[in-house]
C-alpha cells in the first residue's frame, strides 16, 4: 500500500493563496448552514400552512395541499434540484432571467436554486407532520375552541397549533436534521458547501480518508448539536402535566 | 416544449432504468439482510454487539447518503487494493451498491427492530417453551410475524431508496436520471427529458406508495 | 419421586425482590395448584421452572436436571416440559396444523408424517379436529387454548405447566378448557397450575400452594387447604374468601 496518512493535512497550504485546507472546510460548513437554515425557515412556514390546509373542512384546500405533498414527495430531490437550477430559470420573465443568469454570481444563483428546492421539498414533509399533529389532538379541542366563540383562524392559532407543534417536535427535529444532510446535493450544481469542499480536498491532497473522516465528524457533531438544541427547545416549551411533561 | 425526441430515445432510457432497478433490487436485498443482522445485534444481550450496532446506525443516520456514495467511490477501490495487494477495477456500480447497502441497512435496522419489538414477549416465550433455540425462535416464529407487520414500512423505505438511487449521478453512473440528462443534451431537448424523467419517477413512486397504502389498510383490518 | 424440585429460589428485578426463598416440589403424577393475589409472584415462579424467567439464587431440578446450571441445554429441557400460557400464544402466522407440528419437526426431529399423526391425535382429543386447517385468529379463545394444550401434549411432555390458562377467557369458555385439564389430571399427567379456579383445585389437585409477595405462604394437601380454613394464614383466608365469594 502506498497511501500516505497525514492527519496534519488540514493545516497545510492548499497551494491557492494562503489558504489551508481547514479554511475550505470552514467555508463549506458555512454554506451548508446557510442553505439549510434558510430553506428550513421557508419549509416550516410553507409546511405549516399546507398542513393546516389539509385539516380544513371543505374539499378544495385540502386537495391542493394533498396534491402538493404527493408531487414533492414522489419526485427525487435531485430531479427537483435540476428543475430549479436548469429548467425553471428559462421560463422566468426576461429581466429576472437575465438577473439570475448573468448578474448574479454563480454561487448565488446556485444558492437560490438549492434553497428553493430544499424548502419546497421539505415543506411537503413538514406539512404531513403538522397534519398528523393536529389530527392527534382530541376532537373536543376544536369543538371547545369554537364553542367559546373563536373563529377557525383563532382556533388554529390559539388552540390547535400550539399543541400540535409541541407534539411533533421529535419528527420535526429529524426533518431539520435531514435538511442539513440533503443540502449536500448542492455540491452537484457547483455550490461549494461541505461535501463539495471535502471532495475537492480529497482530490487536491490525495488524502481521501482524512478528508472524508473530517467531513463525517463535522456532520456528526452538527447532528448532535442540533439534536441537543431541539431537545432543549422541547423541554423549554413543554407544558406541565401534558404528554409526559412535569406535573 | 418539444417532446418529439423522447420516443426514439426510449431504448437508451430503458437501459438507464434497468441499471436503476438492478441497483435498487440488490440494494434492498442487501440492505434488509444487513439491517436484520444489525437489528438482532442491537437487541442482543451482548453489550459489545448492541453497542456496535447502535454506533453503526447512529453513524450512518447522521451523514448524507451523497457523502457515503462519493466516499465509497473513492475509497472502495483503495481498500480492496490494500486487502488484495493488487489493483482491482471495482467500478462505480459496485462501489455505489456497497454504499447503498451499508447506508440503507441503518434505516432498515430501525424498521426491523421496531417490527420485532412489536411482537409480544409471549410469542418468544411460547417458542422457547416448546424447546426452540434462539435462532429457531427468531427464524420460525418472530421474524415471519415481524416481517409481515413491517412490510408497508419496508416498502415505503424502498420507495425512498428508489428515488435516492438517482444520486449515483454524482459518480457518473448512467442510471435512469443520468441517461435522460445525457440523452436530452444530445437531442438538444434537455428540459423536456428532465421533465419526462421527473414524470416517470413520479408515476412509479406515486403508484407504488398508493399500493402500499392500500396494503397497509388491508393489514390493519 | 420428585419430577420438579424447587429449592430456595430467589429472584430480583434490580433491587426489587420478586421471589423470596421459594421451596416446593411436584411429584410424578401429582397435580399442584398455585394460587395467590395478582403480583404475588406465582406466574414468575412457574416460569422459572422452564427457565423462561432466570433466577439469581437457589436451584430447580426437573427430572434430575438442574435448570440453573449454565451447562444445561435449555431448549432440550424445555422441549420435555409442556407449557400453556394465559394468552394462548399460538403462532398466529401458522395454521393450527403447523402450530401442532412445527416444534415436533424442528425440535424433536420427527418426520412430517409422525408429527402430523401425533398432532391430529391430540387435536382430536381436545375436540377440534375439524379446525385443523384454520388459523389461530379464526378460533375462539377457548378453542385456541385447547389447541395450545394439544400443542404442548404433542411433544410428549413429562410434566405440564399451566400459567393462568383460563383467566383471559370469556366465562362461558372456561369450562371447555378446564374439562380438558381435568381429563389430563385423571390420566396421571404431572401438572403445576397457576390458577384461580378453586373448583378445579378441589376436583383434581393433590396439593395447593398459596403465594403472597413473592413467597410461598401455604403448601399443603388439598383436603387440609380447603377443609381446615381456620388453620390457614390470615392472608390466605382473605384471598379465599374473596375468590370463593364469586
Amino acid at each position: 500500500m502506498n497511501y500516505n496518512w497525514d492527519w496534519n493535512i488540514f493545516f497545510k497550504s492548499t497551494g491557492i493563496g494562503s489558504e489551508i485546507y481547514l479554511d475550505w472546510f470552514v467555508s463549506g460548513l458555512g454554506w451548508t448552514i446557510a442553505v439549510a437554515l434558510m430553506a428550513w425557515i421557508i419549509a416550516l412556514l410553507l409546511g405549516s400552512v399546507l398542513g393546516v390546509m389539509r385539516t380544513l373542512p371543505g374539499k378544495v384546500l385540502p386537495a391542493i395541499a394533498t396534491a402538493y405533498v404527493e408531487l414533492f414527495r414522489n419526485v427525487p430531490l435531485l430531479v427537483q434540484l435540476f428543475m430549479w437550477y436548469f429548467v425553471v430559470p428559462d421560463y422566468l420573465p426576461e429581466p429576472l432571467q437575465i438577473w439570475f443568469k448573468q448578474d448574479l454570481n454563480p454561487a448565488t444563483s446556485a444558492y437560490i436554486s438549492v434553497v428553493v428546492c430544499l424548502a419546497l421539498f421539505t415543506a411537503a414533509r413538514v406539512c404531513e407532520q403538522v397534519r398528523t399533529g393536529i389530527q392527534a389532538l382530541p376532537r373536543g379541542q376544536s369543538a371547545a375552541a369554537l364553542a367559546v366563540g373563536f373563529s377557525i383562524g383563532q382556533t388554529y392559532r390559539h388552540v390547535l397549533l400550539p399543541q400540535a407543534f409541541r407534539i411533533i417536535i421529535p419528527p420535526l427535529t429529524s426533518e431539520f436534521l435531514n435538511i442539513f444532510k440533503n443540502s449536500s446535493v448542492a455540491s452537484l450544481i457547483g455550490l461549494m458547501e461541505l461535501l463539495a469542499q471535502t471532495k475537492q480536498t480529497a482530490e487536491f491532497s490525495a488524502n481521501i480518508f482524512e478528508a472524508f473522516t473530517l467531513a463525517t465528524v463535522i456532520y456528526f457533531v452538527l447532528n448532535m448539536s442540533l439534536m441537543t438544541l431541539m431537545s432543549l427547545v422541547e423541554k423549554k416549551v413543554r407544558i406541565p402535566g401534558m404528554m409526559g411533561g412535569a406535573k | 416544449m418539444d417532446f418529439s425526441q423522447i420516443i426514439p430515445s426510449l431504448p437508451s432510457l430503458w437501459d438507464g432504468m434497468k441499471l436503476t432497478l438492478q441497483l435498487l433490487l440488490l440494494a434492498v436485498a442487501g440492505g434488509i439482510a444487513l439491517g436484520t443482522v444489525l437489528a438482532l445485534a442491537r437487541m442482543s444481550n451482548s453489550a459489545l454487539l448492541s453497542g456496535f450496532a447502535k454506533a453503526y446506525v447512529n453513524y450512518f443516520r447522521s451523514i448524507p447518503l451523497l457523502l457515503v456514495i462519493t466516499w465509497f467511490y473513492l475509497a472502495v477501490p483503495m481498500i480492496l487494493n490494500w486487502i488484495t495487494g493488487e489493483f482491482v477495477a471495482v467500478g462505480a456500480f459496485t462501489s455505489c451498491l456497497v454504499a447503498f447497502v451499508m447506508f440503507e441497512a441503518a434505516y432498515y435496522c430501525e424498521i426491523v427492530r421496531a417490527g420485532i419489538q412489536s411482537i409480544s414477549k409471549g410469542q418468544i416465550n411460547a417458542a422457547y417453551a416448546v424447546g426452540m433455540t434462539y435462532s429457531q425462535a427468531m427464524r420460525l416464529i418472530i421474524l415471519p410475524q415481524a416481517f409481515r407487520k413491517m412490510t408497508p414500512l419496508l416498502l415505503q423505505q424502498t420507495i425512498i431508496l428508489f428515488q435516492d438511487t438517482s444520486l449515483v449521478y454524482a459518480v457518473g453512473l448512467i442510471d435512469f436520471l443520468n441517461a435522460a440528462r445525457a440523452r436530452g443534451d444530445i437531442m438538444g431537448q434537455s428540459h423536456e427529458f428532465l421533465i419526462f424523467a421527473g414524470a416517470v419517477y413520479f408515476v412509479i413512486s406515486f403508484g407504488a406508495s398508493s399500493l402500499v397504502k392500500r396494503l397497509q389498510k388491508r393489514l390493519a383490518v | 419421586m420428585s419430577m420438579i424440585e424447587i429449592k430456595n429460589v430467589s429472584k430480583w428485578y434490580g433491587d426489587f425482590q420478586v421471589l423470596t426463598d421459594c421451596t416446593t416440589d411436584v411429584k410424578k403424577g401429582e397435580v399442584v395448584v398455585v394460587c395467590g393475589p395478582s403480583g404475588s409472584g406465582k406466574s414468575t415462579l412457574i416460569k422459572t421452572v422452564n427457565a423462561l424467567e432466570p433466577f439469581q439464587k437457589g436451584d430447580i431440578i426437573v427430572d434430575g436436571i438442574s435448570v440453573g446450571d449454565p451447562k444445561t441445554d435449555l431448549p432440550k429441557l424445555r422441549a420435555r416440559i409442556g407449557m400453556v400460557f394465559q394468552n394462548f400464544e399460538l403462532f398466529p402466522h401458522l395454521s393450527i396444523t403447523e402450530n401442532l407440528t412445527i416444534a415436533q419437526q424442528r425440535v424433536l426431529g420427527r418426520s412430517k408424517d409422525e408429527a402430523m399423526q401425533k398432532g391430529m391425535h391430540y387435536l382430536d382429543r381436545v375436540g377440534l379436529k375439524a379446525q385443523a386447517n384454520k388459523f389461530p385468529g379464526q378460533l375462539s379463545g377457548g378453542q385456541q387454548q385447547r389447541v395450545a394444550i394439544a400443542r404442548a401434549l404433542a411433544m410428549d411432555p413429562i410434566a405440564m405447566l399451566f400459567d393462568e390458562p383460563t383467566s383471559a377467557l370469556d366465562p362461558e369458555m372456561v369450562n371447555e378448557v378446564l374439562d380438558v385439564m381435568v381429563e389430563l389430571a385423571h390420566e396421571g399427567m404431572t401438572m403445576m397450575c397457576v390458577t384461580h379456579e378453586m373448583g378445579f383445585a378441589r376436583k383434581v389437585a393433590n396439593r395447593v400452594i398459596f403465594m403472597d409477595r413473592g413467597a410461598i405462604v401455604e403448601d399443603c394437601e388439598k383436603e387440609e387447604f380447603f377443609g381446615n380454613i381456620d388453620a390457614r394464614s390470615e392472608r390466605a383466608r382473605q384471598f379465599l374468601s374473596k375468590i370463593l365469594a364469586h
